[in-house]
């Protein structure tokens, strides 16, 4: 425990000395509250908006949440499959690669004719900007086993499967992992996104939505909205880090192995 | 197919490894390397290993002994020539032990992919695991394995597919030599009490003629045989025994001017 504390030690002073330096900042310039507000009152704003902001972070961390949850599945499906049928790498890398250049206000309009004003759309939108570096490092993940493995199998009498059940999908698994990790810091972004782009019927229609609103008039409200995504991003970043070394702690261990 | 690749085999026996019989007729196997270069591995071998012996294939790097290997596992299959072998399990040059399993789990490996459940297969990999001198580290991942210890879970692996025949790929090429000589101990063991016909390729004179009934030396690219040696000595044998270096001179002095006389 006091070890845990001691690691995160760093984080916490070098965040303290830029809030500090940021105060000083608005301090001695006289920056306009409206253009830059003190760390002070982002934080009396946080406090004083309280529920409101909650309310709004719930929604967006079930949209970060589930969005993430459909990239992942989408992402490791299209990663085995790309895998397993060259002729399916040759035809969807490319389209892969380029549906990540897709400005999605282009297609918002779209996405709420299909579905709506719910959820779903908001889904498919952080889906879509999430789901490319799953794909990725699950693909190197999978293509990195050691290219004596599957002779070993063979002689083992392994079929195709079961050669990928006990030897690729494993091997793959932490490489699947660091890209759950890259989606999910790009995943919060995306729900600001999918937030702006589609827009809601609810009572709260999320905390990017609300940043929007607030950005011109109420900028310390606005700030403080940021604040609140920019620790969940931390927040999840870390636990899945933490996940990783529960699901596949052979990665952390055997990393850097030479053979 | 049939022309080329001659199976003769028969159902694998457990525990007496008779019925093994390796024959290779004038064997060529040719690649073609990533530049479009063709590269001979091996020319017109031709050997014989009988039924429970082991056969050590000695010989300069690049002289072709893991294509040996390979096509005996039917991994590869040969241009010209005929193969008659049993089915062989290779136990390649590093031990690829996965390291998400345990070393139980690791060595029961060919009875999951048979097709038991993992219980079952912990409970009948058990036993030799045990008696191979692994007792205490069913449980340890392979990374907290010593090398030998790694190279005890391969072998095991590898006895466990139930085949007739293993094919060892310098199994200790990777170890100190106070590890490599144990495991040398260890393997003629082993063998004496689980009977294989075993195909080892090495690039060490002394540990063929220590555990081997016949030692092939091939040439180097493209391989060819240059001489096989019978290796008549009792067992066990030590590296000092006068027997063992005269052999080991003889079978050097072959491998340093490529032919018998």
């Amino acid at each position: 425990m006091r070890r845990s504390a001691l690691r995160t030690l760093p984080a916490i002073v070098l965040g303290a000395a830029l809030l500090g330096a940021w105060e000083a900042y608005v301090d001695l310039s006289g920056v306009e509250a409206d253009l830059l507000p003190a760390p002070h009152a982002v934080a009396s704003a946080l406090w004083s908006n309280g529920g409101l902001l909650w309310r709004n972070f719930a929604v967006t961390a079930e949209e970060v949440v589930l969005g993430l949850g459909l990239a992942l599945l989408g992402g490791l499906a299209l990663a085995v499959a790309i895998h397993l049928s060259p002729l399916l790498r040759r035809a969807a890398y490319p389209l892969a690669v380029g549906s990540q250049a897709v400005p999605i206000p282009v297609i918002g309009v779209l996405l709420v004719f299909w579905w709506g004003f719910g959820l779903f759309p908001k889904l498919v939108v952080i889906a879509l900007i999430c789901f490319f570096p799953v794909v990725v490092s699950t693909v190197d993940g999978l293509a990195a086993v050691d290219p004596e493995q599957p002779k070993l199998l063979r002689t083992l009498d392994a079929s195709r499967w079961q050669s990928f059940r006990f030897a690729e999908l494993p091997a793959a698994l932490p490489a699947a992992l660091s890209g759950a990790r890259i989606a999910l810091a790009v995943g919060v972004i995306g729900a600001f996104i999918a937030e702006t782009t589609t827009p809601s019927t609810g009572a709260y229609p999320g905390l990017g939505r609300e940043i929007i609103t607030d950005v011109n008039f109420q900028t310390a409200r606005a700030y403080a909205g940021t604040a609140m995504l920019v620790a969940f991003a931390i927040a999840c970043f870390y636990a899945l880090a933490i996940a990783e070394r529960r699901l596949a702690p052979w990665s952390i261990r055997t990393r850097g192995e030479t053979r | 197919m049939p022309t080329q690749l001659q199976s003769r085999a028969q159902p694998p026996t457990f525990g007496g490894g008779t019925g093994a019989h390796i024959a290779l007729e004038g064997v060529s196997r040719t690649y073609s390397a990533r530049n479009g270069a063709e590269v001979q591995a091996l020319a017109e071998v031709s050997l014989r290993a009988g039924a429970g012996e082991l056969l050590a294939v000695v010989g300069p790097s690049g002289c072709g002994k893991s294509t040996l290997l390979e096509l005996l596992c039917r991994l590869q299959s040969p241009d010209r020539g005929s193969i008659s072998c049993p089915p062989a399990v290779l136990m390649p040059q590093h031990d690829l032990l996965l390291p998400w399993l345990s070393a139980l789990d690791n060595a029961a490996l060919a009875l999951r992919i048979a097709g038991a459940k993992r219980a079952q297969a912990r409970a009948r990999a058990e036993g030799l695991f045990v008696e191979l001198g692994l007792a205490g580290f069913q449980h340890a991942r392979p990374h907290e394995l010593s090398g030998g210890m790694r190279q005890r879970v391969a072998f095991l692996r590898t006895l466990l597919s139930g085949k007739p025949v293993l094919c060892l790929d310098e199994p200790f090429g990777a170890l100190d030599a106070i590890t490599r000589a144990e495991m040398q101990e260890w393997l003629a063991g082993t063998l004496a009490g689980e009977p294989r016909t075993v195909v080892l390729v090495t690039h060490d004179v002394e540990e063929a003629i220590l555990l081997a009934d016949s030692v092939v030396v091939l040439s180097p690219r493209p391989g060819r045989v240059v001489a096989q040696l019978e290796v008549e000595l009792a067992r066990p044998r030590r590296r000092t025994d006068g027997d063992v270096i005269a052999l080991r001179e003889r079978a050097l002095a072959i491998l340093a001017t490529g032919s018998q006389s």
